[in-house]
C-alpha cells in the first residue's frame, strides 16, 4: 500500500515540540487573486501554516482546496478545511483525492456552519456525514487504504493502493453547550483519529484554562496537538455583539471594559490578543495558537512578534 | 401525524386559473387534527373562493375519511365528475391518490405538506420524524438527532449550541443534542454519547426513490 504521506511541515513542527503558530486565511468572494496575494504577503514568514476556510459562514467563496493550491504555490503551507455541509461522502472523498494529488497534506475536518446563516439560506444542506465520521473516514483512507464504502483506493483489482495521507485536524469549542460534555466531544474526536485541534476563539482564559485542565487530566493533550484559537478584537461594540450573538463565543466583561476605555480600541485589541497568547504559551497542553484575524490578516505579524514568537522556525517540506 | 398548512388563498386562486366548477376535497385524518384540511377548513376555503369574485359557477366541498385510501374516494365520484378541478385539502399523499383515482382530471394542492409531527399544545405542532427508514431512537434516548438537530448530526452537538438553543433560530429552536444529552444523563446512559455512530445508511431513506412496504402475509 502506498500512502501519499510525506509528513507535513506542520506535523514535523509539532513533533519537534515547537510552539506552532497558524492563522486563518479566508478566501475571497471573487476570483480576483489580489485579495489572496495581499493575505499571503501579510502572513508569509509570520506563521507556520495557514488555515483556508471552506465556504466560511456558509458564504460562497473560492474553494478551500483551490485557494490552498494557490497559497502553496506562493510558498505558505496550507491547512485545508473540509466541511460536511456542502458535499456528501462521494464529493468529500473525490475532493480529498484532488487535494492530495496537488500536494496538500493538512486537513481540518469540521461540520460547517448551517447554510441558513449564510448567503444561500434556501440551499439544500448535505450533512451526509458529521465531523467525527469525517475524521474516521479520512483516517481509514490513510490507515486502511479504503474509501468509506470499504473499497480499496486503487484503479483496478491488481493495482496498488494509492491512498491520500493527510495530517488530520479537527475543531473544538470549549464554550459551547452542554459545557460539561465538551471534553468528551474532544475525546470522541481523538478516538475517531484526530491528530491536531484548532479551537474556537478564546477570550475567557479562566474558563479555557479549566477546560484544558480537564483535557490534560485525561491525558488527551498527549494524544492530540491542541492549538488555541485567538482573535483580535477591534472595538467594544464588536465584542459585545459577538458575546451576545455568536454561539460558542464568550467575551468576559473585563475585556470589553478595556476596549471601551482605550483611546485606540484597535491597538488595545491587539494588546489583549498578545497577552492571551502569552498566557496560552504557559498553559500545560497547549501546543500552539491559531490566529483568527477575520479580514485583518495584516495584524497577524505584529501579534506574533508582540508575543515573542518571531522569527518562525525553518519549515521542512 | 402528518402536519400541513393551507397555501395562501391568493396562490390557490392563481392556481385555479380559468376553472369554473371546483370541488374542494378535504381529508378527515391528519389534516383534520392539525386544523388545515378537515371539513371545517373545506367550508372556510369554499366560502373564500365564492367571495373571490373570480366568477366560479360551482364551488362544492366534500370531505373523505382518508384521501390517501382509494376505498373512500368512490363516494365523491359524482361531485368530481361535475367539476373542472379537484382542489385537494389533504397532504401530498392524499392529493396524489386523488389524482391517481380521478385520472384525467385536474387535481391541485391547496395545502403545503410540512412534516410528521406531534401536537405540542393549542396551535403548536412540532416535527418529530423524518421517515429516514433507520430509526436510532433507542440510542439517543427517544429524541431523534436527524430531525431535532438542524444539521442532523449523529455524534453529539456542534459548536452552535447556546443556552440550550440552536444558533439557527435561538429564539425558538431547542438544540436537539442538548436535549439528548440531558435525557441520557437522566437515564444514566451518558456513555452512549461516546459511541462513535457510523455514517448513516441513506439507502433506507428516500434516496432510492419512493419506498414500498409490502406485507405478503396480508396480501390478497
Amino acid at each position: 500500500m502506498n500512502v501519499n504521506k510525506n509528513k507535513s511541515g506542520l506535523e514535523k513542527l509539532f513533533e519537534k515540540g515547537e510552539f506552532v503558530v497558524t492563522a486563518e486565511l479566508g478566501p475571497p468572494k471573487s476570483v480576483d487573486p489580489s485579495v489572496i496575494d495581499a493575505k499571503v504577503i501579510a502572513l508569509k514568514g509570520a506563521v507556520d501554516a495557514v488555515n483556508i476556510t471552506d465556504n466560511q459562514a456558509a458564504i460562497v467563496r473560492i474553494s478551500s482546496i483551490g485557494t490552498g493550491i494557490y497559497v502553496k504555490n506562493a510558498g505558505i503551507e496550507p491547512i485545508i478545511q473540509m466541511t460536511c455541509r456542502d458535499r456528501n461522502r462521494l464529493g468529500i472523498q473525490a475532493d480529498l483525492l484532488g487535494a492530495s494529488l496537488n500536494g496538500i497534506k493538512n486537513l481540518l475536518c469540521i461540520t460547517g456552519d448551517h447554510q441558513s446563516l449564510g448567503n444561500h439560506p434556501r440551499a439544500r444542506c448535505v450533512f451526509d456525514i458529521d465531523s467525527i465520521q469525517l475524521i474516521g473516514m479520512v483516517r481509514d483512507m490513510r490507515e486502511k487504504g479504503v474509501f468509506q464504502c470499504g473499497e480499496a483506493i486503487r484503479n483496478g483489482k491488481h493495482a496498488d493502493v494509492h491512498a491520500p495521507g493527510f495530517f488530520i485536524g479537527g475543531a473544538a469549542n470549549p464554550f459551547a453547550e452542554p459545557l460539561e460534555w465538551r471534553v468528551d466531544r474532544l475525546r470522541k474526536k481523538v478516538n475517531a483519529g484526530v491528530e491536531f485541534i484548532q479551537t474556537q476563539c478564546i477570550y475567557d482564559m479562566e474558563r479555557f484554562s479549566r477546560w484544558m485542565k480537564e483535557v490534560t487530566a485525561r491525558g488527551l493533550h498527549g494524544q492530540v496537538k491542541i492549538c488555541a484559537g485567538v482573535s483580535p478584537l477591534k472595538s467594544a461594540g464588536a465584542a459585545v455583539y459577538m458575546n451576545e450573538k455568536v454561539a460558542g463565543i464568550v467575551i468576559p466583561d473585563h475585556c470589553i471594559e478595556r476596549l471601551r476605555k482605550a483611546d485606540d480600541a484597535k491597538a488595545e485589541g491587539l494588546k489583549i490578543c498578545i497577552e492571551q497568547i502569552q498566557q496560552l504559551m504557559e498553559m500545560e497542553g497547549v501546543a500552539g495558537v491559531h490566529i483568527i484575524a477575520i479580514e485583518w490578516e495584516t495584524a497577524v505579524r505584529g501579534i506574533v512578534e508582540g508575543a515573542g514568537l518571531l522569527p518562525r522556525p525553518e519549515m521542512e517540506e | 401525524m402528518i402536519v400541513a398548512e393551507q397555501k395562501p388563498v391568493g396562490e390557490i386562486l392563481a392556481m385555479l386559473g380559468a376553472g369554473k366548477r371546483i370541488l374542494v376535497v378535504g381529508c378527515d385524518s391528519c389534516v383534520t387534527v392539525c386544523l388545515s384540511g378537515g371539513e371545517k377548513e373545506v367550508n372556510v376555503l369554499c366560502s373564500a373562493l365564492r367571495m373571490s369574485q373570480k366568477g366560479f359557477s360551482r364551488i362544492t366541498g366534500r370531505t373523505v375519511k382518508r384521501q390517501c385510501d382509494r376505498e373512500f374516494l368512490e363516494d365523491i365520484r359524482k361531485d368530481a365528475e361535475e367539476s373542472d378541478i379537484l382542489l385537494s385539502m389533504a397532504c401530498g399523499a392524499g392529493c396524489q391518490m386523488l389524482s391517481d383515482f380521478f385520472e384525467g382530471m385536474i387535481v391541485l394542492p391547496a395545502l403545503n405538506t410540512l412534516f410528521m409531527g406531534s401536537n405540542e399544545g393549542a396551535g403548536y405542532w412540532l416535527e418529530r420524524c423524518l421517515g429516514c427508514g433507520d430509526c436510532v431512537l433507542h440510542i439517543t434516548g427517544g429524541i431523534c438527532p436527524r430531525v431535532r438537530c438542524a444539521k442532523g448530526l449523529m455524534n453529539g452537538p456542534c459548536g452552535g449550541s447556546k443556552g440550550g438553543k440552536c444558533e439557527v433560530d435561538p429564539e425558538h429552536l431547542e438544540c436537539g443534542w442538548n436535549l439528548i444529552y440531558h435525557r441520557l444523563k437522566t437515564l444514566g446512559a451518558l456513555d452512549r454519547m461516546m459511541e462513535i455512530q457510523p455514517p448513516r445508511d441513506w439507502s433506507r431513506s428516500h434516496e432510492g426513490g419512493p419506498r414500498r412496504v409490502i406485507r405478503e402475509d396480508i396480501a390478497l
